[in-house]
């Protein structure tokens, strides 16, 4: 049924259906309509779950790990410190390979502190050994979540899927949107069958200590894992299709007028709404332009990206974060995709758009478009205010 | 050869004379077979988990130094999702450090949100599986490795910090103080903690022969001798309520403690010190009333 709600709420929704047992979480602002609402949902008896109220984000994590390991399936929901809080704990979740989904409220990192919308949050959290899948609008954050629980309880997976949603844009913004019916949810989502867990009856020991002689096999699985989880998702995204009436091509990618395409942008989230428009307003004027829309981060989709790619001449990478002192964290990873291959677009320039909030709007993409013109820039940052670097810096 | 109906088996890789490991064995045992043990960082981890290797005959995990409580926490509301709470005990346990100190945070919200789990400490009063470093519950004028005596310092300048008090003033069901010198104390505490609901704390003092430099075979008199100094009291609460204490016929001079060890032989010549340290003793003593004949 069709509905007009907001991402927070719609995300509630999904994450009862999926009937989670253990759920924890610790209050970060735009995470917390979305604990909001499961908790009222739990204290008026619509969800059968016992919901811990922690004392941190670092226990909120470590809680869902127990649960997780005891055999309940769990949910945790964060944004910017506090995904930072859990970082170790979200490390450890990937390593013992327990299936769980969180939501990150993508957020900014303090300092300065903020409470706006990029990516830097989860996208530091990249090296965790999680998937990382990112919402574009509220239907895909809501659908990523079923979807990622199935592809996390999957007996050749079993890893941490995390749902980046963009915060206040997504989790505050309202849309209409289908909540799948419980009865479909519960055929394509059956209850978790744990292959290990904490049970007297089997006794096992989880989280032992690996010497040399083992832990560098045991990475490499997670790495092998997570090329697998790139033949899983277009699988899981077909029947995902066929049971909820969706059109989802692969969950890796999304192609938005690439095949002939003089001038495509890569992105991720819901900046890629704002980018369909400028792409359907040049390409009525029959400007060639394109938008490669990034879903799965972790993994990262690289031969995908090339296949797609290699023909386009001039390409622009647009990041919601910054590796500081480094390069823009999707950039690198694209123009990585060219190294050593027989083609490549002439050009991949690098932008830095949109952090701390900042709106990316029709126009800041139009500048993107236009200094495709010129020579390859890198880490370009778009919408500086000129007099306000002159405070920053003296410059 | 050790029995091999013990919970926590032998073959595990700690130290000749481990105070630890005897007193995880013991509380395991006290606990049965229908027990998750959820075990934070530290040398009890360490040595009894090396895959592919384990030591443990029941369901255990461990995740990080300072998340026991929280990872118990979970495993907790998991089971009563599943309806066998009733049916299981969950120990949270971890040294001193990570109850202390590093995982503080994690135990105090567990305690507050009134989890039934035990929680256990075992006080070997340092971190010794990073080579004797000081903690929260390093005893006054300790010498270790980051509280070393110089020109400028005669050991660790602060008392141990109160952590069955801090439990306390949790309000919850049962705290206890016990010792790996009196076994039964530890298993009997451990059985009367799992007859209670809701969230308990029981520390026990587990000398670590390298870390307080005593032969590894006098762990047990060494440990003895705290509780029989006062230095290391035994007593447990019920509810609040100080239900009972374990009393000395005549307690002994603290000096009598302090000479077995490396890690206190350079206060055997302070005299001052010494006096400090004997009113931490006499303090207990009165506090918790730990003389059979208070008068004499």
């Amino acid at each position: 049924m069709k509905e007009f709600l907001e991402g927070s709420h719609a995300v509630a929704e999904i994450v009862k259906r999926c009937r989670p047992g253990v759920i924890s979480a610790y209050p970060i602002t735009p995470q917390t309509h979305i604990v909001e609402d499961l908790a009222q949902m739990v204290a008026n008896g619509q969800l059968n779950s016992q919901f811990v109220n922690v004392e941190s984000e670092h226990s909120a994590a470590s809680v869902v790990l127990g649960g997780v390991a005891a055999g309940v399936r769990s949910y945790t929901a964060t944004s910017s410190q506090g995904l930072f809080y859990m970082a170790e704990v979200i490390f450890n979740i990937a390593g013992m390979r327990l299936p769980l989904v969180l939501t990150c409220a993508n957020r900014a990192i303090s300092a300065p502190i903020n409470i706006w919308n990029d990516q830097q949050d989860s996208i530091s959290l990249r090296d965790a050994g999680w998937v990382q899948i990112y919402a574009e609008n509220i239907q895909e954050a809501v659908d990523f979540h079923l979807i990622g629980y199935r592809l996390s309880e999957d007996k050749n997976i079993m890893l941490p899927v995390m749902v980046c949603m963009d915060g206040f844009i997504l989790t505050h913004g309202m849309e209409v949107v289908d909540i799948p019916e419980q009865e479909k949810i519960d055929k394509f989502l059956p209850s978790y069958k744990p292959l290990y867990k904490l049970d007297p009856a089997e006794p096992i020991s989880m989280g032992l200590l690996a010497d040399p002689d083992y832990y560098l096999e045991t990475r490499f699985a997670l790495q092998e894992t997570l090329k697998d989880v790139l033949k899983m998702l277009p699988k899981i995204s077909h029947e995902f299709n066929t049971n909820f009436a969706r059109d989802y091509k692969d969950l890796l990618v999304e192609e938005y007028y690439t095949k002939d395409a003089e001038k495509v942008i890569v992105a991720m989230g819901s900046v890629c709404g704002t980018i369909k428009e400028v792409v359907d307003e040049a390409r009525k004027k029959g400007k060639k332009v394109g938008l490669l829309r990034l879903i799965s981060y972790r993994p990262f989709p690289a031969e995908r990206i090339y296949e797609i790619l290699k023909n386009v001449p001039k390409v622009a990478v647009l990041d919601k974060a910054v590796s500081l002192g480094g390069y823009a964290p999707i950039a690198s990873e694209v123009k990585a995709a060219f190294a050593a291959k027989k083609k490549s677009p002439k050009l991949i320039s690098s932008f830095i758009a949109g952090l701390g909030g900042r709106d990316i709007t029709q126009d800041s993409i139009r500048e993107i478009l236009r200094k495709l013109n010129g020579k390859e820039v890198n880490l370009e940052f778009i919408d500086l205010k000129p007099e306000l670097l002159k405070e920053s810096y003296g410059g | 050869m050790e029995d091999s109906s013990h919970l926590f088996k032998a073959g595990h890789t700690a130290c000749a004379g481990c105070g630890q490991s005897l007193a995880a064995r013991l509380v395991i045992d006290a606990a049965g077979p229908n027990t998750i043990v959820v075990n934070n960082t530290g040398c009890l981890e360490v040595f009894s988990t090396k895959y592919p290797e384990t030591a443990w005959n029941v369901p255990w995990i461990h995740s990080l130094f300072e998340n026991a409580s929280a990872v118990a926490s979970g495993v907790e509301a998991a089971l009563k999702y599943l309806g066998k709470k009733d049916n299981i005990n969950v120990i949270a346990q971890g040294g001193d450090g990570s109850t202390a100190d590093i995982g503080l945070q994690a135990l105090s919200g567990m305690l507050e949100r009134g989890h039934d789990i035990l929680y256990v400490c075992y006080d070997n009063e340092a971190y010794m599986n990073t080579g004797v470093q000081r903690s929260g519950l390093t005893p006054f004028e300790t010498n270790t490795t980051t509280s070393p005596v110089g020109t400028q310092s005669i050991g660790n300048p602060r008392p141990k910090k109160p952590m069955p008090e801090i439990a306390l003033a949790h309000g919850i069901a049962y705290v206890a103080t016990s010792s790996v010198a009196y076994p039964q104390d530890i298993q009997r505490k451990v059985k009367k903690a799992f007859s209670l609901k809701g969230p308990k704390y029981i520390q026990i003092h587990v000398p670590c022969p390298l870390g307080w430099r005593h032969e590894p075979n006098q762990t047990l008199e060494v440990a003895k001798l705290a509780v029989e100094t006062g230095l290391y009291p035994l007593f447990e609460y019920e509810f609040g309520k100080l239900t009972s204490v374990r009393q000395l016929q005549e307690p002994k001079p603290v000096e009598e403690y302090l000479k077995t060890q490396g890690r206190f032989k350079h206060l055997l010549a302070q005299k001052e010190v010494l006096a400090q340290i004997q009113k931490i003793a006499s303090d207990n003593i009165q506090k918790y009333n730990l003389k059979v004949n208070p008068s004499a």
